[in-house]
């Protein structure tokens, strides 16, 4: 059976029944707090950049029906809330990992670097400079109401992320962790997909 | 969230916007970002022989607290020495400008913003004193 501190999925990735899993520990919140226990292997994955994210999105939805509120309606209120706590950091964990700046930036909080995107200012200048000139686009587009010009400008930035994210595979590999680097890498994403949200508004607003 | 009436004032008729020849060795440009927000914010300056900054241009794609904080800042350091505006806090910005907790990182902005037009003055007239 499941003991104490088992998780759903062991390392070879079979599913042991979150039902016995949420009966066995104590406390689901503590568990995701444990030092030993983190976002993937919650999901029984890697700890790693490169995800299958099939993979996580299949894990997640057989750990989301079993700790479904139904299968609790005759359970304890402990077995209850235990199931409902655990659903939360599941969700909080499947967040993080589906998003790519969210899971690199996880990752590299897990080896204790932080991206300290509210304090560091200091972005490489041409890097900015092609920042302004979104910007500018993005104006400029808004303004004629130029809604082919903000999908374009929507594909470039889709592949800076793109381009980004492939760094962040390779400074976030085994072999060559540049963790000062990745965490530069999390910054401009952070950028990235700011404008990406600031364009998918401007178009809504065009179209609507 | 309601901005000062600074803020509105600053953001309304900002000072200063514009672009300095980023060639000129008497120009030192600054260009920083927040990434929590995607600000960006480029700032230059213009010196003369005496070392005082005789003008000073801005250029902010942000919200309205990056945008004044940065017309503000355009406005206090013209006239000061590169030493004087070393010793502006972004503390003293957010100060003047009433920014609430949320909006701090605006003034940082502005602080850093000086500082790295600062610094790169000062790398383009050591450039040029080695090679004189």
């Amino acid at each position: 059976m499941v003991a104490g501190r088992a998780l759903p999925f062991d390392d070879k990735g079979s599913h042991q029944g979150a039902f016995a899993y949420i009966i066995a520990c104590s406390n689901p919140l503590s568990i995701m707090q444990d030092s030993s226990t983190n976002h993937f292997s919650l999901f029984g994955l890697p700890a790693a950049f490169a995800i299958d994210t099939a993979l996580l999105d299949q894990r997640y939805r057989q750990l989301q029906s079993e700790v479904h509120p139904d299968k609790f309606a005759a359970a304890s209120s402990t077995e209850k809330l235990r199931s409902m706590q655990w659903a939360t950091s599941a969700n909080e964990a499947y967040r993080t990992l589906k998003n790519p700046t969210a899971r690199a930036r996880y990752l590299l909080e897990l080896q204790g670097v932080h991206t300290d995107e509210e304090s560091n200012t200091a972005m490489p200048t041409d890097f900015l400079m092609q920042q302004m000139e979104w910007r500018e686009t993005i104006e400029e587009a808004r303004d004629a109401k130029d809604l082919d010009a903000l999908d374009s400008l929507l594909k470039d930035i889709q592949a800076a992320a793109k381009s980004l994210q492939q760094d962040l595979e390779q400074q976030l590999g085994a072999e060559s962790a540049e963790l000062t680097a990745a965490a530069g890498s999390v910054r401009k994403l952070s950028f990235v997909d700011k404008l990406r949200e600031d364009i998918l508004q401007s178009m809504e607003k065009l179209e609507a | 969230m309601a901005y000062s009436d600074k803020v509105l004032d600053h953001y309304e008729n900002p000072r200063n916007v514009g672009t300095l020849d980023k060639n000129d060795p008497t120009v030192g440009t600054g260009m920083v970002g927040a990434p929590a927000c995607g600000d960006v914010m480029k700032l230059q300056i213009k010196v003369n022989e005496a070392g005082v900054i005789e003008d000073a241009k801005f250029k902010t794609y942000g919200c309205g607290s990056a945008i004044a904080s940065s017309s503000l800042v355009t406005e206090w350091i013209k006239g000061k020495t590169l030493d004087q505006v070393m010793e502006i806090k972004n503390s003293d910005i957010a100060e003047e400008l009433a920014l609430p907790p949320v909006k701090i990182h605006c003034s940082v902005l502005a602080e850093d913003a000086i500082r790295a037009a600062v610094a790169d003055l000062k790398a383009k007239q050591g450039n040029t004193q080695e090679a004189a």
